[in-house]
């Protein structure tokens, strides 16, 4: 028979441990359904049919969290056999917290007591055996790094699953506050289980939303409450809380003794130079400044940035054309298809690919980070200059990568844990112009304005001031601002990064990365390819040599009205057009496009030298600047909209995303174009300086506008569909 | 009224009373910051915000304007 069994307990116990250590390579990820909060399931090792599944790390079950609220409806819906809850030694007062709600679901639990080793090197003493009577649930001791005692903990836990009888003791709540709960009970309708009573009658008692809107109405219950609450003079919530807690400390007085510590630990010694007042920032630049350089930079330690190019020139440049070329050859295919196979999928995954090495190291060092415990500082450190645009502390690491390419940067987003926060990390940080964008800024740098070192600074300033203004702007929206959960956070600590955790960590984004590749930037490729390559030719539609007549052409002189208003107008206006399409592959295709459609024959340089005087002539200053700024801040390339999607895992934040993206550039475009293009009495007044001034006014309203935070909090999960 | 926001670093206080509401004053119980419990700040971060403190034997980390909810004595 079939077992399930969960895994619960609070962030930062050991559970990433425990169920790595439990499952081993046998894991499926997912999200969990109609939510952003990744699901993870996994074979017990050696096992054929008990599955483990892995919960998000929470503190309680209360209504409040995304992840509380998933956990406790996957609790309560799918009813798992058994819940193994990690308890973090070290830290037992308030990770009991959540163990005696979990006594209350009527499902049978084990307590792992987690870091059995620490314990007892600290000389921390805990009668196990006076813990299990007062918990009344079997109680085990664990170390998930060292891996000892999972094996048993994972047997018994599958032994308390198939036991039929449930044996779980409740908290002993004040006298007053369980004859409340006792009546409470006697009005929950007949259908609740006996074993899920209590759970039933405290959630009713803490007049819980959720859960209440799957019960009949009760009236009754509301003078019994409210009567309790005037007695105690304190709410349902708190009362409950304090009881808890309460329960916990008599507890542990009995089973517990705690080593009163003498002097600091080595991880708070640590923290007295890392977190130091005066040392903190100059110690985190140091870091970063590491990170970057390994992971990004242009020298000799920047592994990263060496294996992409040897990706992009010897792999993708040398030896996959020219396997496919022979294997082409020998199969002798037709033209077209060979074109295809080259030009469109090898060259277009192969662009993509070459990313691999980069974002590999990258990931590598930042799982690093977070294992040792850094990452939690960077948020503690950070948190204040962040919180004002909207995002948090760690927001501060997908904007540093994105320097370097905006696809990791997405997905370091995953690191900011509250929900709001990664949403407009993952939207902003498309903003910061990524090392493919470059070649946009010298060619126009040097094309028109003479190289002038303001151009590239300048284009910087806007992507980084994007960030900032669309942060200040959006978090006063209602879909952002509804969120006051406060900002919570332990500061774990430090140790010695488990091997297995940083290596696995590492390869599942990139895995999911890779996985990417084969399919969303495949057929994307694939369709650009089919519309530079073909169009019609008098009349006669076929693969076309000049670039001038293919679809994509065709395309660009259809939109190019679009972007009249940014000043794209005259013979530049179908060039840009397409330039900024053929972008969407990849942004360093923006100059190679102007360089094909300029019938510059031979290999462009990086900038485009070449085909300087001749941009110079079609671009004025001014609709050069209008078409970088537009190119900078609008939809990213297809990988990074990809990595989007993956990030929000929903198609309205998607679309939402790159629509503001996309709005957002074309309206500062439209504003420097024509308020300046007015001032350098390039443009006449018309209506489009009207609509100029109205955004302008509208976006100084926005960033203005005196912000709320919300008083309440609504986390909307969608109904999982069951089969 | 003194509020933990007030604390100065070092100092060991005892919770009072919790104000505000909803899922703010939840979250802050929830995480063990109830009536009666002794409470130390430990670190101010070098921006001067968020502060650490430890409470129920372990550390934990918030910010001035959530620790303002938190009366002490």
């Amino acid at each position: 028979m079939a077992v399930n069994i969960a895994l619960a307990g609070n962030p930062n116990s050991g559970k990433t441990t425990l169920f790595n250590a439990l499952t081993g390579s046998n894991q499926f990820v997912g999200n969990w359904p109609g939510v952003t909060v990744e699901k993870k399931e996994g074979k017990l090792k050696g096992t054929k049919e008990v599955m483990i599944v892995d919960l998000p790390g929470i503190y309680s079950l209360s209504p409040y969290t995304l992840e509380e609220v998933v956990a406790r409806n996957y609790l309560l819906k799918d009813h798992p056999d058994a819940i193994l809850n990690i308890v973090d030694g070290t830290n037992l007062e308030r990770n009991l917290y959540l163990t005696t709600q979990l006594l209350e679901l009527g499902i049978p639990v084990l307590v792992a007591i987690n870091m059995a080793d620490v314990m007892e090197k600290t000389g921390d003493q805990l009668n196990l055996v006076q813990l299990q009577k007062e918990l009344n649930c079997p109680v085990v001791m664990i170390s998930a790094l060292k891996q000892t005692g999972i094996k048993e903990a994972a047997q018994q836990a599958v032994a308390l699953a198939n036991r039929s009888r449930i044996e779980t003791a409740y908290g002993q709540f004040d006298e007053r506050v369980e004859k409340t709960l006792e009546r409470l009970a006697a009005l929950l309708p007949q259908t609740i289980p006996a074993a899920q009573k209590r759970f039933y009658a405290i959630k009713l008692f803490e007049r819980d939303r959720k859960i209440l809107a799957d019960l009949p109405e009760i009236p009754a219950a509301e003078s019994i409450i409210a009567s309790l609450e005037s007695e105690l003079e304190e709410d349902a919530e708190s009362i409950i809380t304090n009881e808890r807690y309460l329960w916990i400390s008599s507890m542990l007085e009995r089973c517990y003794l705690r080593k009163k510590q003498s002097s600091l630990s080595v991880s708070d010694r640590i923290d007295l130079i890392v977190t130091n007042r005066w040392l903190a920032l100059p110690i985190f630049i140091a870091v970063m400044a590491l990170v970057y350089a390994v992971a990004m930079g242009n020298w000799s330690i920047s592994i990263g940035t060496h294996g992409t190019e040897w990706t992009n020139d010897v792999l993708f440049g040398e030896i996959v054309p020219n396997a496919v070329d022979s294997l082409l050859n020998s199969l002798k295919v037709s033209s077209w298809l060979s074109g295809l196979i080259q030009d469109g999928i090898v060259a277009g995954v192969g662009a993509v690919l070459g990313f691999v090495p980069q974002m590999l190291v990258l990931f590598l060092l930042l799982c690093i980070l977070e294992d040792i415990g850094y990452m939690a500082r960077i948020a503690f450190i950070m948190d204040r200059i962040f919180r004002r645009f909207g995002l948090s502390g760690k927001s501060f690491i997908p904007m540093l990568v994105a320097t370097g390419c905006g696809v990791p940067g997405i997905m370091a987003s995953r690191t900011v844990e509250q929900d709001r926060d990664r949403k407009m990390t993952i939207m902003t940080t498309g903003f910061i112009p990524c090392g493919a964008k470059m070649p946009i800024i010298g060619l126009f740098a040097g094309a028109l304005f003479e190289n002038a070192w303001w151009v590239a600074t300048s284009a910087y300033f806007i992507g980084v001031a994007a960030v900032i203004l669309s942060g200040i702007i959006l978090k006063k929206f209602r879909i952002f601002a509804g969120d006051p959960a406060p900002f919570v956070m332990e500061l774990p600590a430090y140790h010695i990064p488990s091997l297995q955790n940083v290596l696995r960590g590492t390869w599942e984004r990139g895995w999911s990365f890779i996985k990417r590749a084969g399919t969303v930037i495949l057929v994307s490729s694939i369709v650009l390819w089919f519309l530079q390559g073909y169009g019609f030719v008098d009349g006669v539609f076929q693969s076309v040599e000049d670039n001038n007549h293919s679809l994509l052409a065709l395309i660009g002189n259809t939109f190019a009205w679009v972007f009249y208003p940014i000043g794209w107008v005259g013979d530049m206006a179908w060039k840009a057009t397409v330039a900024t399409f053929t972008g969407l592959i990849a942004k360093e295709e923006v100059v190679n496009t102007f360089g094909v459609l300029y019938h510059y024959a031979g290999e462009l340089s990086e900038t485009g030298e070449e085909i300087w005087s001749l941009v110079q002539a079609d671009f004025s200053g001014l609709t050069a600047y209008s078409f970088m700024i537009f190119n900078l801040l609008c939809a990213p390339c297809f990988a990074a909209m990809g990595a989007i999607r993956r990030e929000m895992n929903n198609a309205k934040w998607t679309i939402g995303a790159i629509g503001y993206m996309c709005g957002f550039a074309y309206g500062i475009s439209l504003i420097v174009y024509q308020l300046g293009g007015l001032l350098l009495k390039e443009v006449q007044f018309n209506f489009f300086t009207i609509v100029a001034i109205i955004l302008l006014g509208g976006l100084l309203f926005l960033l203005f506008r005196p912000y709320r935070e919300g008083k309440t909090l609504e986390i909307r999960i969608k109904t999982a569909k069951r089969d | 009224m003194k509020t933990l926001k007030e604390v100065r670093c070092g100092q060991t206080v005892t919770i009072k009373k919790l104000h505000g509401e909803g899922a703010v004053k939840r979250r802050i119980m929830d995480m063990g910051m109830t009536k009666g419990v002794s409470v130390r700040v430990r670190k101010v971060a070098p921006l001067g915000d968020p502060i650490e403190i430890t409470v129920r034997g372990y550390e934990l980390s918030l910010r001035k304007a959530d620790a303002q909810w938190i009366e002490v004595e």
